[in-house]
């Protein structure tokens, strides 16, 4: 590390003081905020609470109730760890078999699982509902299959890169000595993939938790799409207590989740950046 | 190669559910999406004999109508010039703060996880939190809200995109910078070299595959921007807010104009390839370099 002077150590502590509170402040802002009644976010928004514009935890209570903001929560957390789980398993053994089985339509399907990163949502937005509502799965379990395969575009390429630079003989040593394919992979590949498993467990709960327009567009009633259903069909009559305290619901659960694997999650998005 | 042929016939249970799901919700959707550019959509849309009996082939007509809807093009010029200004300010903010944050400073983890963790929320939600703030803080100078003007609009999802992306470019500019040899920066400053030349000569040089990383991701983030357009602005005033996304969306919204929409979601899919191949283009010349 650089060796520093006493004064610039100073005032980079400052500067970055400063620019902390700054990047604080919003969280800050919206919680404070959520504890206020109208009146109090009208005329004092800037102000901490005070005995007047203090409303308690009512907004957290009653107000967020007609909403539907706690059915959100609870089928949000179901949706993201099922489909979390659903991508590490299937785009792990979809990738394996691409790596290892040399034919041309393993070649194809990788090239197509690739493509897909690049297509942006639009492009299948109107197209998207009517097949999933013909399959059936337009709904919030069928979702979970949504997310299988718009998240194996990243995911299979991540782990494919991963798989390939595990040697082979590991595999055969171990079919030679009559294991099925079933046990090579959950006893050999698996464990050594955990690292990649970890990171792409990252990236797909950061995706699917935060996800808008893929629930939007099937009526699945997550945390976002109730969050913008709840100030969209107020017109101007918004509780903005109550809305203000669905905001902090829907911001915890995202830093107790980085607040618990701050590593994993620092790694993970950093390996994500191929995305683009 | 005995790996290959014992596990060839594995594929209904290895590779088929993800290809299964894969060819649901992305393959069938993607070329109905290019086929229905070229037809008028009946008004609902459902995978059923009476919608093929409904539609009809339209030629390139629904690409015409995009180019010349004025607020498609809107968008467009909206798009670029929101894009061209975040991306120089998150990457300029950011490469600050990660060469700030790899001295010796104290409680520069905290630092780093503050900067961070806007990058965690979801789009809808930052919107909405940002639309709260900036709306207190013009009631409380001009006494107007963020849909007042486009102007106001602009600078808002400038600040929110600067306020979610730079922790996340920092932590790849702060990956580059750790990745340089100490014993180069060393021998720069046994030169004599200024910060100055240090920083235009030895550190922006080694970074150079950190900066086409961050630069393309925030390009292509930016440039796909949906929801904190729809929940900071949504538009507003009138459509004058509107990104591409935004407007491709809108069009889906009303039966009318679903047809022209699909014709722009592919232009749109055509910029965003573009942007992409680019990108590959300037890391592969990178590697060759390097």
């Amino acid at each position: 590390m650089d060796k520093v002077s006493k004064h610039f150590k100073i005032i980079a502590g400052i500067g970055l003081t400063l620019v902390s509170i700054f990047w604080i402040f919003p969280l800050l802002f919206i919680l404070m905020n959520s504890f206020k009644n109208e009146a109090g976010i009208n005329t004092s928004p800037f102000s901490l609470p005070n005995a007047d514009t203090f409303k308690g935890i009512q907004n957290y209570s009653t107000s967020i109730q007609g909403a539907g903001f706690f059915q959100a929560i609870g089928l949000s957390f179901f949706i993201t760890i099922v489909s979390v789980v659903v991508i590490v398993l299937f785009c792990s053994m979809c990738a394996w078999y691409i790596v290892r089985v040399k034919t041309w339509y393993t070649s194809v399907l990788y090239y197509m699982f690739i493509f897909s990163m690049i297509v942006p949502f639009q492009m299948v937005q109107k197209t998207m509902p009517a097949t999933a509502t013909w399959a059936g799965i337009a709904n919030s379990v069928g979702i979970i299959l949504l997310y299988l395969g718009f998240g194996a575009g990243l995911s299979v390429f991540m782990f494919t890169g991963f798989i390939r630079a595990i040697p082979i003989e590991l595999e055969e040593a171990a079919m030679i000595d009559g294991a099925s394919a079933w046990r090579v992979f959950f006893q050999v590949i698996f464990p050594v993939l955990k690292p990649t498993a970890i990171t792409i467990a990252v990236l797909n709960a950061m995706w699917v938790w935060n996800d808008f327009l893929l629930p939007y567009i099937i009526n699945v009633k997550t945390i976002p799409v109730v969050i913008q259903g709840a100030m969209v069909g107020a017109y101007g009559q918004v509780n903005r207590g109550g809305f203000m305290a669905m905001l902090v619901l829907a911001i915890i659960p995202i830093i107790a989740f980085y607040l618990w694997g701050q590593k994993h999650i620092i790694k993970g998005v950093t390996a994500g950046a191929v995305k683009g | 190669m005995r790996v290959s042929k014992a596990l060839e016939k594995w594929f209904p249970l290895f590779a088929l559910p993800t290809t299964a799901a894969f060819i649901l919700a992305f393959g069938i959707p993607f070329i109905l999406g290019f086929y229905m550019s070229f037809n008028k959509f009946p008004r609902v849309f459902r995978l059923d004999s009476r919608t093929f009996q409904n539609m009809h082939w339209v030629g390139l007509d629904n690409y015409k109508a995009a180019l010349q809807d004025g607020s498609f093009l809107h968008a467009f010029v909206f798009t670029a010039l929101f894009t061209v200004v975040s991306v120089i300010l998150v990457n300029v903010i950011a490469f600050t703060l990660a060469m700030l944050l790899t001295k010796a400073i104290a409680g520069r983890n905290i630092y780093r996880a503050v900067f961070f963790i806007p990058n965690l929320i979801g789009g809808i939600v930052l919107g909405f939190v940002w639309q709260n703030i900036l709306n207190a803080i013009l009631q409380w100078t001009v006494g107007r809200d963020i849909t007042y003007s486009a102007t106001y609009g602009f600078i808002g999802l400038v600040i929110v995109i600067n306020w979610q992306m730079i922790g996340y470019m920092m932590i790849i500019y702060i990956a580059g910078i750790q990745n340089i040899p100490g014993e180069v920066v060393e021998a720069a400053a046994i030169d004599g070299a200024g910060w100055w030349v240090k920083l235009t000569k030895v550190t922006l040089p080694m970074v150079a595959s950190s900066i086409t990383i961050c630069v393309f991701l925030t390009l292509a983030n930016c440039f796909k921007l949906f929801d904190q357009n729809l929940s900071l602005t949504g538009g507003a005033p009138g459509d004058n807010t509107e990104m591409l996304a935004l407007n491709i969306f809108r069009d889906f919204e009303n039966a009318p104009t679903q047809s022209v929409g699909q014709a722009k979601a592919v232009i749109f899919f055509i910029l965003v390839a573009l942007i992409s191949f680019i990108q590959l283009r300037a890391t592969r010349s990178q590697e060759v370099d390097g």
